[in-house]
């Protein structure tokens, strides 16, 4: 159909549903935006016909949901969203084996025991050469008197271990700069980069940050009130206590909160049920608290603070 | 407690703070030649969810469907709002739609596509489209594409006559299903010859077609997008919906009925990649990894060889026939029979009476 006509061969990708019609010329002008839209619509009907003819002479399969074609790969090329997978460099251990000419040899998950003649698996629960299964360990000419060879297994095996993490951060390091990370692997810095001393630099946290920084604000000739604050840095927490002072004449037509503040507590003290209000007890134990403070002489501030709601051992006796 | 004045100089209390922990960690001893160790930690998740994501995300042979960010700019005309709201609807399922207005991005703009390139990393989303309205460039919107979650090429184009899909009416039956697989269709010689519209054709196709799929269910084909190249600046835009209507062969006749949204597209700026990228982001690996048959193997005197596993019959558990009255075939047949001939009969002797 669509080949009798000469310049109407349409450029099908059925892998992407996709065609192409190169030749339409539109009559000139086109009347109006119906018109335009109408012919638009028709040579649209006639590509999709184009690609349903092959689509439907696929060869197919009947399942439940209906017939199902096998689609040919898409023929347009479009660019990829991220780069082909780089290959992996080889490792240390790779490479030695690669020079040594050592062969991967596959480990079966049974072996037997000698020493107990029974087959054990070589990992997990009750495996073969457990550390912890060691009764004895015989003495050696060359060891030291007061040394515990299981402690000093122990302390091998650590040793090991942490040569063995070390190395695999340093081949995965490499991979990371071969742009061949695998893809759950993420190095994360912990630290700044040091240079000195081996010891490295506990993280600081957000809490500890913010009081370091409100140290440095305070020790400024203003004291931090005027500094410069990053984009997103919060103002400084103010230290010391939090009062809040009513104002004293109030504004014209509110009414008087000092007042208001006063009467409330004065209501308080001298209503009917002030006995209900007042925890004897507890006032009995708040002013013999200051009487033994007074007493010893010692000042809060270089003391942990004690909760003056728990109840001391000494609190009742008659001083 | 002590308290030390220290002059400001000009720094802020946060930059202070960094220089009094990098003192603390770096002070005394003197540098070691040439190797600064930067202490890293190896993160894996811990999580088999995770582990899937992560992988899911990583650069592959053959890659997932791309995803499309849709975003819009510090100021959207109400065209620009429902043409976004519309194309978030229609790829509904590999499209993620940011609703707040973003200021800082600005894609033709050396610097200002640092935002873009964040959020394609965050939601792994190559494809994004941007819109945005100023008196200069009235009802705009950005396609773009991202390579390894950069800027791989943008096209710019403003739309005209916007025909929402709430304004076309059409038999709710054949409304095309969400996220079912489009034809996607072009007209004109400017696909061809124009750069810009090569471009376009190219990052539409790429935004429409969604997954790439080997099978397909036929009764599933119930949508198309028609582009037609009007002038060499122009596209005329719009998405159909497909009946199928029987005709003498396997073939039906396609029917298309305009569904909605339609519009126009002129275009305006673009950029193309630069040759160097566009190689490397064209570039397929041939070979497929050829698939591991399990319990086949190839002998040279007897030839194919296959092993078969049978599970261990339990012969105390299988189950035995049922042989309850009712229930056998040839009683069942034989009580179907008597009753067609008892009906039968019952005619006959309805006749001769």
């Amino acid at each position: 159909d669509m080949d009798m006509e000469t310049d109407q061969i349409y450029q099908i990708d059925v892998g992407n549903l996709l065609a192409f019609n190169p030749n339409h010329r539109f009559s000139s002008a086109p009347s109006s935006r119906e018109e335009l839209v109408k012919e638009c619509v028709t040579e649209g009907t006639k590509l999709v016909q184009a690609i349903a003819d092959t689509l439907f002479n696929l060869p197919s399969t009947e399942t439940n949901d209906g017939p199902l074609v096998q689609l040919p790969p898409p023929t347009t090329k479009l660019p990829r969203e991220k780069h082909l997978p780089r290959p992996k460099p080889p490792t240390k251990w790779e490479e030695f084996a690669l020079k040594k000419g050592i062969q991967k040899r596959k480990k079966d998950k049974i072996v037997y025991d000698e020493t107990t003649d029974k087959f054990k698996r070589r990992h997990g629960y009750d495996r073969v050469n457990d550390d912890n299964d060691i009764p004895i360990i015989e003495a050696k000419a060359s060891d030291e008197p007061g040394e515990d060879p299981f402690a000093k297994r122990l302390d091998d095996k650590k040793k090991r271990v942490g040569k063995q993490e070390k190395n695999r951060l340093e081949n995965l390091k490499t991979a990371a700069k071969a742009g061949a990370l695998p893809s759950h692997v993420q190095l994360a810095v912990t630290g700044l980069p040091i240079s000195g001393t081996k010891t490295q630099p506990k993280k600081i946290g957000k809490e500890a940050l913010g009081d370091v920084a409100g140290l440095a604000a305070t020790s400024t000739a203003s004291g931090g009130k005027f500094d410069k604050k990053l984009p997103g840095e919060k103002p400084p927490k103010k230290q010391g206590k939090h009062h809040k002072y009513l104002p004293v004449v109030p504004r014209y037509g509110w009414v008087d909160e000092e007042k208001e503040q006063t009467n409330k507590v004065l209501g308080k003290l001298l209503s009917k049920h002030s006995h209900e209000i007042l925890n004897v007890g507890k006032a009995i134990n708040m002013y013999n608290d200051k009487k033994e403070k007074k007493k010893s002489g010692r000042s809060d501030k270089l003391k942990a603070k004690k909760d003056i709601t728990k109840k001391k051992p000494y609190a009742n006796k008659a001083n | 407690r002590k308290r030390f004045e220290v002059k400001t100089l000009g720094f802020s209390s946060l930059e202070l703070k960094n220089l009094i922990f990098f003192l603390g960690a770096v002070g005394r001893v003197a540098e070691v030649a040439g190797k600064s160790s930067v202490m890293m930690e190896i993160r894996t998740p811990k999580t088999h969810k995770a582990k899937r994501v992560l992988e899911k995300r990583a650069p592959k042979l053959v890659e997932n469907g791309k995803k499309t960010l849709i975003l819009h700019g510090t100021k959207t005309s109400a065209t620009v709002s429902s043409v976004l709201m519309e194309l978030y609807r229609l790829k509904k399922g590999g499209a993620i739609k940011y609703s707040r207005r973003n200021e800082n991005i600005r894609p033709f703009e050396s610097g200002g596509e640092t935002s873009l390139e964040f959020f394609s990393l965050k939601t792994d989303c190559s494809i994004f489209v941007y819109g945005s309205h100023t008196k200069k460039r009235p009802d705009n919107l950005v396609l773009g594409r991202m390579y390894d979650h950069h800027v791989y090429d943008l096209i710019e184009v403003g739309i005209e006559n916007f025909k929402s899909l709430l304004s076309f009416s059409y038999d709710k039956k054949i409304a095309p299903h969400e996220g079912s697989k489009p034809f996607i269709c072009f007209t004109g010689e400017g696909f061809e010859n124009v750069p810009e519209l090569k471009q376009l054709k190219e990052v539409l196709t790429d935004l429409f077609r969604g997954e790439v799929v080997e099978n397909l269910n036929l009764t599933g084909l119930d949508r198309a997008y028609i582009c037609t190249a009007v002038s060499p600046t122009k596209v005329f835009l719009t998405h159909c919906a497909i009946k199928l209507k029987k005709s003498g062969t396997i073939v039906p006749r396609i029917e298309l009925v305009e569904v909605g949204p339609s519009m126009d597209l002129v275009i305006r700026r673009n950029r193309l990649p630069n040759e160097g990228l566009r190689k490397e982001a064209m570039k397929s690996s041939k070979d497929k990894p050829k698939k591991k048959v399990k319990n086949v193997d190839q002998d040279d005197v007897l030839g194919k060889l296959g092993r078969v596993y049978i599970p261990e019959q339990e012969v105390g558990k299988i189950p035995l026939p049922d042989k309850s009255k009712g229930v056998k075939r040839e009683r069942r047949e034989g009580k179907v029979k008597k009753n067609k001939e008892e009906g039968s009969a019952s005619k006959k002797l309805k006749e001769s009476e």
